[in-house]
């Protein structure tokens, strides 16, 4: 893969930043797999590996950390406690502990390192065009880690994401992280071993109510962080984004590595946000299935090998963006009270204040929306953005010109893209469409989806067939999303907004962060600066005036803000249809998946007889999304019951923001939406 | 040193160990033939000439005759480079009078990236034209005439009076001049004269500045620029007599403004002492340290200032205050001697004390362990410590002071010792596999009847084999000890190489003490660097003192300036980062140095909204006028 591809322009204002909106900046993408190609994968796998480390770092081997954890401070205080709690006798408690220890704690070993250096390596040439990777990131990277310990936040998409990461740090020569990897991973026997020896350790995915399992768990984490044995490394997310959305942070394990930090164990911490981007997702199928409700595979060994008829597609290129490290202290000086842990032993069990959960709660956005900020676009994705929004068919031509069209849109809002510069635009789209021929085709110069192809069947299946096209492609277009998000809920303000008054557009874009809060990533409080932002990109592309008063759109301007709308409409369909259900159906009190099914079945007899086209409301994650989003307005009250949470409707409060969500916004046909 | 104490090694005996620490200090003890110790309210003052009594004091009115006015200690003692290039300090004084330090020089150069070429020749004597002119009231001045206290308008004892020790100060002296200094010096003799000054100073509305050794390290004595009323030094050398002894209940009744060399030269002819050995002994006052809450390196045994004073007397714009009786101990509310503890002469002149005495321990002996690390040697001071068996004094530095120790080594006369030396370093760094640039030394001192110091040496040496800690000999010990003491000679010679350093201390959990100090010495270095300081800073740090549920961490840092423009700025600047990174480590704003004005701004959140409430409330009803004006503290 020549070198040509993977040079990518950028625009980059990280969101939030309005300076240098301008400013190009050229990184410079290596291949990894280019090097594969050419030279032997055995001598690759067995090449001499000596990493940097930590400068303070006393060597440790894993069985050692195991003993440093079960005798620390921490784990003997919470021992004890729950010995006095229990009755139990402390050496059992103790006993317990190791064994939880046991289940969780990594053994890395350069043996199957080598192993997967060297499977990988065949693997990944089988299935990738390319694996591209900012240098000069690892260089900031490698720099990092002898500074001071580091936590590799990776956007996670796919199973191989930790796999694909470590293997890239092992081509560096660099450290390779311990990484937090569900537990499920343990259902496969030799697999999960493996992993193990690679380097990951593994936690249950709840462990909410048991202290033991938290105390250990937390000390294994903040033992190997601290003492700089190795990076450590996990997924904000805390699961794969069936969507490609980046999806709303988890607290729990960045609480966990920051500890050391805020209690000053450490000097400084280095987060560095990583953004894998994957041309052609591994799972995307899976995954449409999944949001569809066909339920997931459990993962075991043979369920893997069976993905091995995937071997033998295109998956397109990988890009892995290493963020610049960002420094831990830095982000909270004059942020955060210098001392909040002076009136407390550290080693007693503290839950963090209001104002610590706060600031990890920050940090965590900060460091989502660095992620977005470098996820690398691929041509296609813009392709399924237009395509969407031109159902059932659009001309291939008119597919290009509409497409480089929202490539310039897309530039401007700052968005990462790896545009082909040396191939002309159409050639460019028909590469796309080609590498994603399972989703799309051209049949006689028209773009369809390929949704139809099973031929009749019953109209539920039919209608099945057609989400899961759609869901496909929308997993694509989801990746502009977070880039787009606030210009088109400034766009969708000014569209229901009677007035050219600020303050108004104001209030309903506020509005409407609110309600899709669950669904992007904002950054906590200040809507007023997202809408600042907002309104800055869209000015950008000349589509908006703003005055201090006023907002007015150009005449030029609502091309794109029928664009944008467009663009968002699933959604705030999808959320529309939601409400529609609870005020028809939802009567009684229910659960989740009561309402999920219900959300379901409602939606699915609109969309047979053809009186709603938002197929994506069928899918689970806006259903949830929806769920949580209406409890936080109030319309749905949440209660905890033994099993779980039961909800009911506030039929008052469903009415009122009902009203708010339909009447404001033309429902139009999406066949109507045209640029 | 070592070989200057070399004649003593075998550790003194019933001759009186406290004297012999003393004469270590400072060699030059003329003590003066039979102080008398009187029991009038004041000598005679009558005596125009300077009596025999007035010659017995070590300090004169006019100071600057003995000691430096732009340095610490006396004028004729100090580092320089001999003509070979070597380091010598210079004067008869000390023990350490005309003797090499072949070492110092290499250490200056490596560390600090020093260079003899590069050297700043410092002004020979102030620029009087430049000193601010006095504008003392001429009503008061009269009334004080009335009262035949002695008092001085002359510059140069005025701007002697300007300063403490900080960096800050000692460089202006030296660069430039103080905004605002005192108008007059006065020199009271005894309490009644306290008494009238402040008298009188409440009636003309002048500021009162107490002034006891001027050792202060915290801005104390500096006057606030913007004071517009007379601002009067109050000297309280003269005040420095031993009212009496009393050997039933152990106590002494003094005058607060005695020298600590002097209180304990004199205690000593009684077969006494307190015990109270700050590292500023020879120069800071009864009444500075009660001023501050000082603390002495032998703490172990005889207890900080808190412990040791028993009754204070204190004259405030309100009258006197003082306790009924001398009771050990009492529980009539707040005490309120703790609101003179520390009030750093914002309140009141403290006048007179009556502190404990103990009698000079018949034995006294230094030592040293070597750990591997600092780790190993924190984690055996807090085993002392929980033990309770901590000797008089025992005190960790890390590697890289114990380097600079190690650079203190006197040229060894003998092929004999230096053979000896050689083989003890190999010793340690390679057979025991330490490595030199890790290991870290604890420096002790027992004291007692010779019997038990040597059972309780085998204890602590004992819980020290334990942390992988080697015994390493008495030199190294007292080789420790002398470091602290000269540590202010060896910065007036860094200034003269573009070499500016300082020290600054705090309190700290147990648990945190590992962590406080790797966190400061980092953010020092990061400090640096960001402040474009171009050679990497010396820090290093020593657990100075222990305590059952905690430590006292000391601090040195020192950098060569060369390429800066504000050096002073960029020292406090680096000087105030090292004290936010103590406090967000769990350290507190200071153990003994105090507050003064270096460190006011983080008071009121070190003590709460309510603390700070409180200490402005007594303030208020003791000194509504703010007659002590020097604006430390709140
Ligand atoms: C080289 C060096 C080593 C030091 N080592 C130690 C140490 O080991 N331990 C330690 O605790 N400190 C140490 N210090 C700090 C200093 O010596 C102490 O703070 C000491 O107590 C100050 O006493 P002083 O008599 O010099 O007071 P000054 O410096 O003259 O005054 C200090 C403050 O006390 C006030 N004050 C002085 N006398 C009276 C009085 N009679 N009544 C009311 N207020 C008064 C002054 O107004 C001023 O605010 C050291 C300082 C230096 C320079």
């Amino acid at each position: 893969m020549a070198a040509a591809g993977a040079v990518a322009r950028r625009r980059g204002p990280p969101v939030y930043s309005q300076k240098n909106i301008t400013s190009k900046k050229k990184y410079d993408f290596e291949d990894i797999l280019e090097e594969r190609r050419k030279a032997s994968d055995l001598r690759y796998a067995m090449k001499c590996y000596t990493p940097v480390v930590y400068k303070e770092l006393s060597p440790c081997k894993p069985s050692a950390i195991k003993t440093v954890v079960l005798q620390s401070e921490q784990v003997q205080y919470v021992v004890r406690q729950l010995s006095k709690e229990t009755g139990e006798s402390p050496d059992i408690i103790q006993e317990e502990a190791a064994e939880i220890l046991d289940e969780m704690g990594h053994s890395m070993h350069m043996g199957a390192i080598r192993f997967f250096a060297f499977t990988l390596s065949k693997i990944f040439k089988c299935l990738f065009r390319s694996i591209c990777v900012n240098e000069d990131g690892m260089q900031k990277l490698q720099q990092a880690i002898q500074e001071h310990p580091v936590v590799l936040l990776p956007s996670h998409r796919s199973y191989i994401d930790f796999l694909l990461l470590s293997y890239v740090l092992y081509t560096y020569d660099l450290a390779l992280p311990v990484i937090a990897a569900g537990i499920d991973f343990l259902g496969m026997k030799i697999v999960g071993e493996l992993l193990r020896k690679s380097g990951a350790f593994f936690m249950r995915r709840t462990f909410g109510g048991n202290k033991l399992y938290w105390a250990v768990f937390a000390e294994y984490v903040k033992t190997v962080l601290k003492n700089g044995y190795a990076p450590v490394e996990f997924y904000l997310e805390g699961t794969r984004s069936r969507t490609a959305k980046t999806l709303n942070p988890k607290f729990g394990l960045l609480n966990i590595v920051m500890d050391p930090f805020l209690k000053r164990e450490v000097f400084d911490i280095y987060l560095v946000p990583i953004s894998i981007s994957y041309e052609r997702v591994l799972e995307e199928s899976l995954y449409a299935c999944e949001l569809l409700g066909v339920p997931k595979p459990k993962e075991s060994t043979s369920g893997l090998l069976k993905a091995r008829k995937i071997l033998s597609e295109d998956f397109g290129s990988i890009h892995v963006y290493f963020g610049q490290p960002l420094s831990l202290r830095t982000l909270a000086s004059g942020r955060i009270n210098r001392c909040p842990f002076n009136l407390f032993p550290r080693h007693i069990p503290q839950k963090p204040s209001e104002e610590v959960q706060e600031f990890v709660s920050e940090i965590a956005y900060k460091m989502e929306l660095l992620q977005i900020e470098n996820m690398v676009l691929s041509p296609w994705i813009l392709v399924a953005v237009v395509l969407l929004q031109n159902l059932p068919a659009i001309e291939l031509e008119l597919l290009v010109e509409k497409t480089v069209w929202l490539k310039n849109v897309t530039q401007t809002f700052g968005g990462f893209l790896d545009w082909p510069d040396n191939l002309c635009a159409n050639k460019a789209v028909r590469s796309a469409l080609a590498l994603h021929s399972n989703i799309v085709s051209l049949v006689n110069g028209q773009v369809v989806l390929n949704d139809k192809e099973m031929g009749p069947g019953a109209p539920e299946e039919l209608v099945f067939k057609q989400a899961l096209a759609i869901l496909l492609c929308g997993s694509y277009r989801n990746q502009l999303l977070n880039i787009f998000v606030r210009p088109a809920l400034v766009a969708l303000a000014l569209e229901i907004t009677h007035s050219s008054r600020k303050e108004e557009i104001y209030s309903n874009f506020a509005f409407w962060r609110d309600v899709f809060s669950d669904e992007f990533i904002f950054f906590p409080g200040i809507p007023l600066k997202d809408f600042e932002e907002g309104c800055f990109l869209l000015t950008k592309c000349d589509a908006v005036q703003v005055t201090p008063q006023q907002v007015f759109v150009t005449e030029k301007g609502s091309v794109v803000i029928s664009f944008l709308t467009a663009m968002f409409r699933p959604f705030v369909e999808g959320y529309q249809l939601i409400c529609r259900y609870l005020s028809k159906e939802a009567n009684e009190a229910f659960t989740e998946k009561q309402f999920i099914f219900g959300v379901r079945s409602f939606t699915s007899q609109l969309l047979e007889i053809g009186s709603t086209q938002c197929y994506e409301v069928l899918s689970s994650d806006m259903q949830k999304n929806a769920l949580a989003s209406l409890v936080r307005l109030g319309v749905v009250s949440r209660r905890k019951m033994n099993d779980g949470f039961t909800y009911s409707v506030n039929k008052e409060t469903l009415n009122k923001i009902a009203g708010m969500l339909e009447s404001r916004i033309p429902v139009r046909k999406p066949m109507a939406a045209r640029l | 040193m070592a070989a200057a104490a070399g004649g003593e090694r075998n550790g003194g005996g019933s001759d009186g160990a406290a004297q012999r620490r003393l004469r270590i200090l400072s060699g030059h003890l003329h003590a003066p033939p039979g102080t008398q110790l009187s029991a009038n309210p004041c000598r005679g003052r009558a005596a125009t000439a300077p009596s025999a009594a007035s010659q017995s004091r070590v300090f004169p009115k006019r100071r600057q005759e003995i000691l430096k006015w732009n340095g610490w200690g006396y004028n004729d003692s100090k580092f320089i480079f001999n003509k070979k290039g070597h380091a010598e300090f210079t004067g008869k004084r000390y023990q350490i009078g005309g003797i090499v330090f072949p070492l110092l020089k290499e250490w200056l150069e490596k560390n600090l990236g020093g260079s003899l070429e590069h050297k700043i020749t410092p002004r020979a004597s102030l620029n009087i034209s430049e000193i601010p002119p006095s504008i003392a009231s001429e009503e008061f001045l009269q009334d004080l005439q009335m009262t035949k206290i002695p008092y001085s308008k002359e510059a140069e004892s005025r701007v002697f009076r300007a300063h403490g020790h900080c960096l800050h100060e000692i460089f202006l002296l030296r660069e430039g001049m103080f905004k605002r200094i005192p108008d007059v010096v006065v020199w009271p003799e005894c309490h009644d004269d306290v008494v009238k000054i402040v008298e009188l100073a409440c009636k003309h509305s002048v500021c009162i500045i107490p002034y006891g050794g001027g050792t202060s390290v915290s801005s104390a004595l500096e006057c606030p620029p913007e004071e517009k009323r007379t601002i009067v030094s109050l000297d309280t050398s003269q005040m420095n007599r031993i009212h009496w002894i009393d050997e039933k209940n152990l106590t002494a009744h003094v005058e607060a403004g005695i020298a600590g060399q002097d209180l304990e030269r004199q205690l000593g002819e009684s077969g006494y002492c307190t015990g109270h050995e700050p590292d500023s002994m020879e120069f800071s006052t009864l009444g500075g340290w009660v001023a501050t809450r000082a603390s002495g390196m032998k703490k172990n045994i005889y207890g900080n200032i808190e412990d040791l004073v028993v009754h204070i007397k204190m004259v405030t714009p309100r009258g006197v205050i003082q306790k009924s009786c001398q009771g050990p101990r009492m529980s009539t509310g707040p005490d309120i001697h703790h609101f003179i503890l520390g009030s750093e002469g914002t309140l009141g002149v403290v006048t007179e004390v009556t502190i404990k005495i103990r009698p000079i321990p018949e034995y006294q002996k230094y030592g040293s362990v070597v750990f591997p690390n600092f780790e190993r040697g924190v984690a055996c001071l807090r085993e002392v410590a929980k033990q309770r068996c901590a000797p008089a004094s025992i005190r960790l530095m890390d590697n890289e002071q114990f380097q600079f120790g190690h650079a203190l080594k006197p040229q060894v006369a003998s092929i004999f010792t230096s053979l000896l030396d050689g083989l003890k370093k190999f010793y340690i760094t390679k057979f025991k596999g330490f490595d030199p640039n890790l290991l870290c030394v604890a420096t002790l001192l027992f004291e007692g009847d010779r019997e038990k110091v040597l059972q309780h040496e085998k204890q602590v040496y004992d819980i020290a084999a334990k942390f992988g800690g080697l015994a390493a000999g008495e030199d190294n010990g007292q080789r420790g000890y002398m470091l602290t003491f000269v540590i202010a000679y060896i910065r007036d010679m860094g200034l003269d190489y573009y070499i500016i350093g300082e020290s600054f201390e705090t309190s700290v959990p147990w648990d945190r003490v590992l962590d406080l100090c790797r966190n400061v010495k980092e953010r020092i270095a990061r400090e640096c660097k960001e402040k474009g300081v171009q050679f990497p800073p010396f820090s290093a740090c020593r657990v100075t003192q222990t305590y059952d549920a905690g430590a006292c961490v000391y601090f040195y840092l020192g950098f060569n300036y060369r390429g800066l423009s504000d050096p002073m700025r960029v020292y406090e600047e680096i000087e105030m980062a090292a004290r936010e990174e103590i406090l967000a480590n769990g350290g507190s704003l200071s153990h003994h140095h105090g507050v003064g004005k270096l460190r006011k701004h983080w008071l009121k959140e070190s003590v709460s909204d309510v603390g700070f409430g409180m200490l402005k409330s007594v303030k208020q009803f003791v000194d509504p006028n703010n007659i002590f004006g020097n604006g430390n503290l709140l």
